[in-house]
């Protein structure tokens, strides 16, 4: 995508925008791991986050979905947007054992409804459902496996019927038939219309159902990006000086 | 017997002690589900501390407001104290890491030392602090009564009315953060209810014990349950049922009510933990499986030809498998793709 001009083009790109980022810098501890980064989902768009491992992707998604804050440019979202934010797994040594219905119920819960709504069982099985596994609604998750525990938090995402789905690295570190069946799952999902961004080490699986892929990663670029800032620098710090100071990166 | 425990319920001091007992018993475990849920067993401890020297600090004001008795505001001085002290800790937990650690031992030793400083000032003994250590369920006044039956029901109110918030918060907090969820607020909302449960269960077990009130009846639930929701119930009955056991006991016998309490929630932990490979070894393996629609025998490429494996056991040779998983070799799932 060429640089937009401010016109109306540009503002029709604003109205259509799920979640924009524009001249994003994230600051943890005293590295600077986001130099100035823009990035713009519009609805009905797939779009791959790619590049290497402790490249600033987690760190990117994190400050999308709001659990850090910039330390200057802007995160914005539509009034009331539901973000549907899937984590790299959660440690599995939570210190009480919880069912997979309770762990999904919880993606019912938004700012003023802190009590769970009534018939909220029908819409944790609804959303179990759209990942198979309705079957495993009272199963301790942490006796599920990988690839499932994963899928629980896709369906935690879900139920909340997001206006975007965020995923940080689904695939990573989970075996391969259940990488295929999380791209049957999404396949399915993106079918209805859902807005997806998605971090991903490399394409895979979801090849066919990404609509754009965008680099994030300087030393490889990547014939689809568009990450602006497009002249000069990248937007990213030095793979080594990333790589030292993003530790979320367990699989690496 | 039947007559002795009528005996026992027209004791007004004893109707109070049962109350306060009950009360505890119900709201402590469910303020230490969340506690044990987000690691933070030891935190009733740390509170515990602090709260020692809300205790001398009550005892303190009293004296110099000539208050009759002069000990009338050590509870509410315990409140206050282990309030903001629990605010303190979760600010300092929130803020940094490695410096934070260090803060919690400062506030908890401080808090002891501060306790015996005080009271030492006020003109009284560190024996006087001896019935908040250890407890003195016994000598429950009515002003004591109230006093529990309020913060009680604001700690159930709170634990039991937020749950599944406070799950999502304890679970997973940047999901929780994510869902636009006032995660600040619930927090804070942990740290005055455990500040509240300190206070409250020091009349019964006394500050050095109060932990052992929160957590080891979630201990009994964690080996009896498979769900948050039935932890904390389970959790909060077992509360119930040692304390007022415990406290019937002390009735008959002349030994101390909070040390009898905990004893009896060990021995309740240890008796679950006998009970429980017994009930659940059967259960187990099919609980376990997290693939049940997927065949257990494997084949792995280079053993007999590619020849499907018949069991688990007779694989032991090649590859280890672990309830349908491999650790070694490029194994497939499926008979018919082994041909």
């Amino acid at each position: 995508m060429s640089a937009p001009s401010p016109t109306a083009a540009d503002a029709v790109t604003r109205a259509d925008a799920v979640i924009r980022a524009e001249g994003v810098h994230v600051r943890l501890g005293t590295s600077h791991v986001l130099r100035g980064v823009d990035l713009t989902v519009r609805r009905g768009e797939v779009v791959a986050l790619l590049g290497a491992n402790g490249s600033g992707k987690s760190t990117l998604v994190r400050t999308l979905v709001g659990v850090l804050s910039p330390a200057s440019g802007k995160v914005t979202m539509p009034d009331a947007a539901r973000v549907g934010y899937v984590p790299q797994r959660v440690s599995a040594a939570g210190g009480i054992p919880a069912t997979a219905a309770e762990v999904v119920a919880s993606g019912l819960l938004r700012p003023g409804r802190l009590r769970l709504p009534r018939g909220w069982r029908a819409q944790v099985t609804e959303a179990l459902d759209q990942v198979g596994l309705a079957d495993r609604a009272a199963a301790v998750t942490n006796h599920l496996s990988g690839g499932q525990q994963q899928r629980v938090l896709i369906a935690r995402a879900l139920v909340r019927k997001p206006d975007i789905l965020v995923l940080d690295e689904p695939v990573a570190g989970v075996d391969h038939p259940s990488q295929e069946q999380f791209a049957a799952t999404m396949s399915a999902l993106v079918d209805t219309g859902l807005t997806v961004l998605v971090v991903l080490h490399e394409l895979g699986e979801l090849a066919p159902l990404v609509t754009r892929a965008v680099d994030h990663d300087h030393v490889h670029p990547h014939p689809a990006t568009d990450l602006a800032p497009l002249a000069g620098e990248s937007g990213f710090e030095g793979l080594e000086d990333a790589t030292a100071a993003l530790t979320d990166h367990p699989l690496s | 017997m039947l007559s002795e425990l009528q005996l026992m319920l027209n004791d007004p001091l004893m109707q109070r002690a049962l109350i306060a007992a009950l009360l505890v018993g119900a709201a402590a475990p469910i303020v230490g589900t969340y506690l044990v849920q987000r690691k933070l067993s030891l935190l009733g401890d740390g509170i515990g501390h602090i709260a020692l020297t809300g205790v001398a600090l009550g005892w303190l004001i009293g004296s110099m407001m000539n208050l009759r008795p002069h000990d009338i505001l050590t509870v509410p001085g315990a409140v206050v104290t282990a309030v903001i002290g629990s605010v303190l800790i979760e600010v300092v937990r929130r803020r940094g890491r490695t410096s934070g650690d260090l803060a919690l031992a400062l506030m908890f030793y401080g808090g002891v030392a501060g306790g015996v400083l005080i009271i030492g000032i006020a003109g009284g003994t560190s024996g006087n602090l001896m019935a908040y250590l250890f407890g003195s369920i016994s000598t429950v006044s009515t002003t004591d009564l109230w006093l529990t039956v309020v913060l009680s029901l604001i700690i159930l109110a709170v634990g039991i009315g937020l749950r599944a918030a406070l799950f999502a918060v304890s679970h997973d907090e940047e999901f929780a953060i994510a869902s636009g969820m006032p995660v600040w607020a619930l927090n804070m909302a942990v740290a005055v209810v455990s500040a509240l449960t300190v206070t409250v269960a020091m009349r019964v077990v006394g500050l050095l014990l109060v932990s052992a009130l929160m957590i080891v009846p979630v201990a009994v639930a964690q080996q009896l349950t498979h769900s948050f929701r039935r932890t904390m119930a389970v959790a909060s009955l077992v509360g119930v049922v040692v304390c007022v056991v415990g406290l019937t006991i002390t009735y008959w016998h002349n030994v101390s009510p909070g040390a009898t309490i905990v004893v009896l929630a060990i021995v309740v932990y240890l008796a679950a933990s006998l009970f429980r490979p017994l009930s659940h070894r059967r259960q187990a393996l099919a609980d376990r499986d997290p693939h049940p629609d997927i065949p257990d025998d494997l084949c792995v490429p280079g053993v007999d030809g590619g020849a499907p494996v018949g069991s688990a056991a007779a694989a032991g040779a090649a590859a280890a498998v672990v309830d349908g998983a491999v650790v070694d070799g490029a194994p497939t799932h499926r008979g018919e793709e082994c041909a």
